[in-house]
């Protein structure tokens, strides 16, 4: 019997004997990942359901990233109460400053395998679809559940297959590439679906921009997202890890629910306007808006591949004076590659500030949260009212060199235009 | 399982849980405390409309965004009793039906209800009633029913680790 990607991933995760779309399964976790904020209300629901330690100590990873470092009493809370737990069970913990933001995290700290099924207590989960995992968000109750089982429940979905084909043209990413399918099947265009990426446009995409284009894959509304695993996989995770896998993808003639294509030799950089992830337009029909704030970082796009495509917009340039921009890596392994580079430095000398990793602002937790009237560009991924702070504020998902561009510029623009008018 | 409740309508569609409860307020984890700011982003007057016995009828694609698990917990404490909608984003719908809410997709209900209408969802004989209006809807999957009947993911999974003495 045929199966797609997500059928087999699920089937070699649960007792059945077979799976179908709509069928709901029992699925055993590889990995359990929660933060800061989930942790705490599972922790409290794992006990109200008469568990007192974990499934499995080996397969569970806490991480503070949400609130970190505490910006008051109350988070600061949060961040001991989870350190303490991870002691007291003997779980995996990434001390502040030792860190980051989880899902960059734990991809690059080896966590995750294709074909692995991770279940985290944050939406975007669905990150490790960038290495051919099944990575799916889930809220507290559910987080409890798999610390206290190692399974959750799953309806099975059905697969939406994304082909790119052609090449990407300058100052495109793979930011772009998600934002158009986004823009193509809706914000709920994806309920009930794993988006699956295919295509030579796929296959051409680093880890990094991978990570960008699975991350999004929950703003179409869909259970998960993922590339089928190939040579660019396996040599990331080459010495990056001791878990094994294999390279799976989906039978030729599996059922497909639905097939979208993206074009890239015609793909220009896209902006999501305020305020819907889905609300996608070409850069030229975004341009001109003034920008007050820019945000380069998150779990989506602050990796060295963003920072180093906003360093070239802005070496030798700086931010427009009524503009401010925040940098904010991933990781401190990101961090320290990026001050190594000599990235930080150069943002700093270009007037931005530089962050140590956080979710922070992405979602209005702090450190750099917007006014009412404020318009900002950002490489997070969400844009949703009041998402980064005020309500009467606004806020334009893009990509490293358009966001980096729209901070010299103080308005947005063509990356290529920067480079073009003012000389480096 | 019968559930009887009084409509308070969000007629808009993509309502995201950024709106139903902001970022700044996911430290908290009394959900006494969190009732205070359900809404926020959305209509705070909303709060002041819901009785014990409301039932929140939404449009499509309701929930849409992060896990937080903050909004149908303070849903809950705040007298929601179901929700009818046109549909559901998959993680909001997720841990409603864990915490034993149940979010209920009917697309015709959640059209003819107007605020005040009164709500009568019977999830045995797959009906949903607006006043008098019946409109059908289809019969819930086994586990999901099970889930619902037992209260929740959180009685489900104790009920199961009583069983096998803590070791599933």
């Amino acid at each position: 019997m045929p199966h797609t990607l997500a059928e087999k991933i699920l089937l070699a995760h649960c007792d059945e004997d077979d799976v179908e779309p709509g069928q709901i399964v029992m699925v055993r976790c590889d990995v359990v990942m929660t933060n800061d904020i989930s942790g705490p209300m599972a922790f409290r629901a794992m006990e109200r359901m008469g568990a007192t330690k974990v499934f499995d100590p080996e397969k569970v990873v806490l991480v503070p990233d949400h609130f970190v470092p505490a910006k008051d009493t109350r988070s600061a809370e949060l961040q001991k109460l989870l350190a303490e737990w991870a002691d007291r069970m003997g779980v995996a913990y990434y001390p502040q400053g030792r860190g980051g933001i989880e899902h960059t995290l734990l991809v690059e700290e080896g966590w995750v395998v294709p074909g692995s099924v991770i279940a985290g207590g944050d939406s975007h989960t669905c990150t490790y679809g960038a290495l051919g995992a099944f990575g799916t968000g889930l809220g507290s109750t559910d987080i409890a559940a798999c610390l206290a089982t190692g399974q959750f429940w799953q309806a099975v979905p059905g697969t939406i297959q994304v082909e790119f084909t052609g090449e990407k043209r300058p100052f495109v990413t793979g930011k772009d590439l998600i934002l158009a399918v986004i823009g193509e099947i809706g914000v709920g265009g994806g309920t009930n679906m794993a988006l699956e990426f295919v295509g030579s446009g796929a296959e051409a995409l680093s880890i990094d921009e991978r990570l960008a284009v699975a991350n999004m894959a929950v703003e179409a509304g869909s259970e998960t997202g993922f590339f089928p695993a190939d040579d660019t996989v396996a040599e990331y995770l080459e010495g990056r890890t001791d878990r094994p896998w294999q390279a799976e993808r989906s039978d030729l003639d599996a059922g497909i629910a639905q097939r979208v294509h993206v074009d890239l030799d015609s793909l220009p950089p896209l902006v999501a306007l305020p305020h819907s992830p889905g609300n996608v337009v070409p850069i030229d029909d975004a341009r001109g808006r003034r920008i007050d704030q820019v945000y380069v970082g998150n779990c989506s796009n602050g990796t060295m591949t963003d920072l180093r495509q906003a360093a070239e917009i802005l070496r030798g340039r700086s931010v427009h004076p009524r503009c401010r921009m925040i940098v904010v890596p991933a990781t401190q392994r990101v961090y320290r590659e990026a001050l190594a580079e000599g990235l930080l430095d150069l943002f700093a000398a270009a007037g931005a500030m530089v962050s140590t990793p956080t979710c922070g602002a992405c979602f209005g937790g702090g450190n750099g949260v917007l006014a009412a009237g404020e318009r900002a560009i950002t490489t997070t991924n969400r844009n949703f009212r009041g998402r980064m702070g005020s309500g009467e504020a606004e806020v334009c998902l893009a990509n490293a060199w358009v966001a980096a561009a729209a901070a010299v510029a103080g308005e947005i623009v063509d990356p290529a235009d920067v480079l073009e008018a003012v000389p480096a | 399982m019968r559930l009887h409740g009084t409509a308070l309508v969000i007629a808009q569609d993509d309502v995201d849980t950024d709106v139903l409860y902001p970022g700044p307020f996911l430290s908290i984890t009394d959900v006494e405390a969190m009732k205070a700011h359900l809404f926020e982003g959305l209509d705070p007057t909303l709060r002041d409309r819901l009785t014990p016995e409301t039932a929140l009828v939404v449009g499509a694609n309701f929930g849409s965004g992060s896990s937080r698990e903050h909004v149908p917990q303070a849903m809950q404490a705040s007298g929601i009793r179901f929700l009818v909608g046109k549909s559901f984003a998959r993680i909001f719908s997720r841990n409603c039906l864990n915490l034993g809410l149940p979010a209920i997709t009917c697309p015709e209900a959640a059209e003819a209800a107007a605020d005040g209408s009164r709500i009568l969802a019977d999830l045995d004989a797959g009906e949903v009633f607006v006043d008098d209006t019946a409109f059908p809807i289809p019969p819930l999957p086994e586990f999901m029913r099970e889930l619902v009947a037992a209260g929740g993911l959180v009685p489900w999974v104790r009920r199961r680790l009583d069983a096998t003495t803590g070791v599933v």
